[in-house]
């Protein structure tokens, strides 16, 4: 007696064992989308997945059979409890990429069925998505699409293309990536976007990015010196002002201790800056730096509507800057700030940690008892610096306890952070309230697409001084002893020996070019595809007619625009199918016409036409007749030699009328 | 107004020819047409069956029929190539060597048995049959006009046999299977007694000049672009078939065509219909595609399974 439940027999899914020759193609697709995960994954997740690997590819090169369960089961466990120990945890984004390269690589070991093979795929498919988390750049882009293609193409020979040529699949793989591109721009462009990342990406996701620190200590500066990366571009409307007025404020130190420079809070007031010149407009677009200042040229006047300016000129955004940003801002070159200063400021611009740098104190004493006016006390420390053998030099000794008087009497070897140091301790020393402003100087127009690029090597730090009627003046010690820093940057201003970031002093020309295009292109990729953001995605609609886009009209837009794309493709499709001849026409609906007779009259695909008619015949002997002349008809027309135009118009209003007489119903 | 295509019929002598040959061969209506389309293709044919079944029959009566001498030459294991081409002997009177034809200097050849000869001796006959010439000690020697080689062959399970080769089996523009007769053909063939007395009685329908007439004829035959098409996509198919070792050459698609001439002239058309390429397809195509498991070739089902996944263009 059979006890089966019929219904268990019939869910069970239909063996389609997988194709051998698939497999290298579907260990090259996890390859490539596993593969690029060993950046960010622990070394032992790598090794496994690597040996799982190695070991599938060997047991199909020997084409042994595959591992028993209870072993994959182990391996498994074990991997996963690693996870656990190395995450603390199974949820999340990297315990989660790491749990799905693990089932990527653990799958490979039980590929029966194709069903298995398309599981890979899928996750592959999904895990292809996950290096979003890690970078957006160009060169990503380029590998998913690449990736994708050759999951498509294995997808393709999983279904029953397995014996075409490699670069057959692969290109029908890239013209169906290509017709889907239309839908990917609709979606791209319409899809209601979203402010900030969609599954809330940890907050370290941006721990360890390089950029200016809220503190300032000898050397802080130096080490930033040598990164080449990108702090930000400028896109300038006008002209671009000349590089010596470039000045890019970012925090402003005032307190001094421990030879570290720091911001102290102040309390919130509006700055009073007088314009003295013409303003000028740019919008800089910066790199993400998990701070919240933003970087404007001295002095700002208008800044973006979130942000805000403090009393000492600098520019804030309302949170740590986690993603690329542009701002619109307007700034004076030339400008007057807080010519009444509160005395609370003024009375900090004057401090000093007590009993340090006693030399620098004496120096400065003296030089007030023969002048103490202000103006030239400063211009007597410039002088200072001008003419005593100061070098301007990335390899400054390390200093002690009286950093300064070390540096101004023993050493005289330092970078910018040391000279602004310096000369602030010694303004203060005289009674002068100073300060010292980080930021960037300069930057460089990349000849092809236009745009200022600021990077970390233009990192700088300078001095203000408050002046009476004068209000804060910025004094840069370092355009005293280099002055080709300021003017040409840094390259310029350093001894040839000296480390640089690469690239940054090179002679070749086409290196050089090559890296404005290549940074160029980055930044259009920036600006149009990364900075699409919700508020420009706003933008456009109401362009486009959306006055008011939410969620129901955009839905609408992009249901409408994808039904467009899906119809103009269908169209395009039919009208690449040749046109039918008119018999062949004729022909097609005799054929249909018959079988509505009766469900066995269908003419099957290979049957010809004299067969067909003959058997129409024999089984409706009262369609004979007519069957047989319109089956004989249609030969004729079909693959009988040309006819005179007049013959052949006769023949098909004759087969035309045979058809219509036919009876639409099955005779009795 | 030209007639519907079904409703011509082929020249006379032709229909006669048929008519007479169905009246000695009984209930071989296929075989027998196929036969004649072969030799209107200007191919020659391959016979492979039981012995007694009819083959000689067969070979003699087309010969007689139309009008041809006929030899016929029994293969042996030990036959020489020189027992089919012919030797020199030498002439006392004469002082002189003296070309003695082999029987292969005739129209119709029934070369019987022909895989019980060594490979050797075979291709003597097949180089015969691809060149219309034989070439012995070095002079080349052209052989009558139409030349018309059946061959038969036994099941190649026999014992004792030289299957022919796969080069050689293409030659052969078609191969046949006689089968026993049915039953109402093997009683009138026994009311009538041996056929040998029938054959010799048949006075021939055409002369040779006739026969190339219509030759010449069936290359005439309208074959439409949609009819090259469907030609070109049964090829493709066989050569993308997973069961067969290779599919069909260039030459078999040619020969293809050429015999489906020739059948939709016998059934009196002017325009080849893919009916007819369907009609000599099996007998065309089986011996051209070897399995890709095991020896041997396609069967005549297999063979039509293939045609049958191939649509219409």
């Amino acid at each position: 007696m059979n006890w089966r439940l019929p219904w268990r027999r019939q869910r069970r899914p239909l063996p389609s064992p997988l194709p051998h020759s698939v497999l290298p193609w579907l260990l090259l697709c996890a390859l490539a989308t596993a593969g690029p995960h060993t950046l960010h994954q622990p070394l032992w997740l790598t090794a496994i997945a690597g040996l799982v690997l190695a070991w599938r590819a060997w047991l199909w090169l020997r084409q042994l059979p595959l591992p028993p369960r209870w072993l994959l089961s182990l391996v498994s466990l074990g991997s996963l409890a690693a996870i656990v120990v190395e995450y603390r945890t199974l949820l999340g984004r990297d315990a989660g990429v790491s749990l799905l390269v693990l089932f990527l690589a653990l799958k490979l070991m039980e590929l029966r069925q194709r069903r298995d093979g398309v599981v890979v795929l899928m996750l592959g498919y999904f895990l292809l998505l996950t290096h979003y988390f890690h970078s957006q750049s160009i060169p990503t882009g380029l590998w998913m699409l690449l990736a994708l293609v050759l999951l498509t193409a294995t997808l393709l020979r999983l279904h029953g293309d397995d014996r075409a040529r490699p670069l057959a699949s692969l290109r029908y793989a890239g013209v169906l990536t290509l017709q889907a591109l239309p839908f990917m721009l609709v979606l791209y462009l319409l899809f209601p976007r979203i402010s900030g990342p969609l599954w809330g990406l940890p907050r370290d996701a941006h721990a360890g990015l390089s950029g200016l620190s809220e503190t300032m200590a000898p050397g802080s500066l130096a080490n930033l010196i040598q990164n080449g990366s990108i702090a930000f571009r400028v896109q300038f409307q006008g002209e671009t002002p000349p590089r010596a007025q470039l000045y890019w404020r970012g925090p402003v130190l005032d307190h001094f201790a421990d030879g570290v420079w720091r911001a102290r809070f102040l309390p919130h007031r509006k700055p009073q800056v007088e314009a003295r010149g013409p303003e000028v407009a740019y919008v800089t677009t910066l790199e993400p730096h998990n701070q919240r200042w933003l970087l404007a040229l001295d002095s700002p006047t208008a800044v973006p509507a979130e942000a805000s300016i403090g009393h000492d000129l600098q520019v804030l955004a309302p949170a740590p800057l986690t993603s690329r940003s542009r701002q619109a801002f307007r700034s004076v070159l030339d400008y007057r700030h807080n010519r009444q200063e509160q005395p609370l400021v003024l009375q900090r611009a004057l401090q000093l940690p007590a009993e340090r740098n006693p030399r620098t104190r004496e120096l400065a004493e003296q030089w007030r008892r023969a002048d103490p006016r202000p103006a030239s006390l400063v211009q007597r420390a410039l002088a200072h610096f001008r003419q005593e053998p100061f070098f301007y030099t990335l390899r400054a000794p390390l200093l002690g306890r009286d950093g300064v008087d070390e540096f101004l009497f023993a050493t005289r070897r330092g970078f910018c952070e040391h000279y602004a140091s310096a000369f602030v301790v010694l303004m203060r020393a005289a009674g002068v309230p100073a300060r010292v402003v980080t930021g960037y100087q300069g930057g460089d127009i990349n000849p092809v697409d236009g745009y200022l690029t600021v990077r970390q090597s233009d990192a700088h730090a300078w001095a203000e001084v408050w002046l009476e009627d004068q209000g804060w003046r910025r004094v840069d010690p370092t355009s005293a002893i280099s002055p080709a820093r300021i003017e040409a940057g840094i390259a310029a201003a350093l001894p040839d020996d000296e480390a640089l970031p690469l690239l940054a002093r090179v002679d070749l020309d086409w290196l050089v070019r090559l890296r404005h295009r290549w940074e160029a292109a980055n930044n259009a990729w920036n600006q149009w595809v990364l900075g699409y953001t919700p508020e420009r995605q706003r933008q456009l609609l109401s362009r486009l007619g959306l006055q008011q886009p939410d969620w129901r009209n955009m839905s609408a837009a992009l249901a409408a625009a994808c039904g467009l794309l899906l119809l103009l493709l269908t169209l395009w499709s039919l009208g690449r199918r040749p046109r039918l001849a008119p018999e062949e026409r004729l022909w097609q609906r005799f054929c249909r016409r018959s079988a509505r007779l009766a469900p066995d009259l269908a003419r099957a695909p290979w049957e010809g036409p004299l067969a067909y008619g003959r058997r129409l015949g024999e089984r409706l002997p009262t369609l004979a007749p007519q069957a047989e002349a319109i089956a004989g008809l249609y030969a004729t027309l079909r693959y009988g030699p040309p006819l005179a135009p007049r013959d052949r118009q006769q023949l098909l209003e004759r087969l035309a009328a045979c058809i219509r007489e036919l009876p639409s119903r099955r005779p009795s | 107004m030209p007639l519907p295509a079904s409703q011509t019929s082929p020249g006379d002598g032709i229909a006669a020819v048929l008519d007479a040959a169905n009246r000695v061969i009984l209930g071989k209506d296929t075989q027998v047409r196929l036969a004649l389309a072969c030799l209107l293709a200007r191919g020659h044919l391959l016979i492979e069956d039981l012995p007694g079944v009819g083959k000689t029959t067969l070979a003699h009566t087309l010969a007689r029929l139309l009008g041809l001498d006929f030899q016929r030459i029994q293969f042996t294991s030990d036959m020489l190539p020189a027992d089919i081409l012919g030797v020199s002997i030498f002439d006392r009177e004469h002082a002189d060597f003296r070309f003695l034809p082999g029987p292969i200097f005739t129209q119709v050849v029934l070369a019987d048995e022909i895989n019980r000869a060594t490979p050797k001796t075979q291709s003597a006959l097949l180089e015969a049959m691809e060149e219309h010439q034989v070439t012995a000690e070095g002079i080349t020697r052209p052989l009558p006009e139409p030349f018309f080689v059946i061959a038969t062959q036994n099941p190649a399970h026999q014992v004792g046999t030289f299957p022919l080769p796969e080069s050689q089996l293409d030659r052969f523009l078609l191969r046949l299977e006689l089968g026993y007769p049915d039953s109402r053909a093997e009683r009138a063939l026994l009311e009538s007694g041996g056929r040998r007395s029938q054959v010799a009685a048949l006075t021939p329908c055409l002369t040779p000049p006739a026969l190339a007439g219509f030759q010449d004829e069936v290359e005439r035959v309208h074959a439409a672009p949609p009819l090259l098409d469907y030609v070109q996509a049964l090829v493709e198919a066989s050569r993308r078939a997973p069961a067969f070792r290779h599919g069909l050459s260039p030459r078999a698609a040619l020969a293809l065509l050429a015999v489906s001439r020739a059948w939709a002239y016998l059934a009196g058309r002017r325009q080849v219909l893919p009916e007819d390429v369907q009609a000599v397809w099996p007998a065309l195509a089986c011996h051209r595609l070897p399995l890709a498991q095991g020896s041997g070739h396609a069967s005549p089902e297999e063979a039509l399974a293939l045609l049958r996944g191939v649509a219409l263009p």
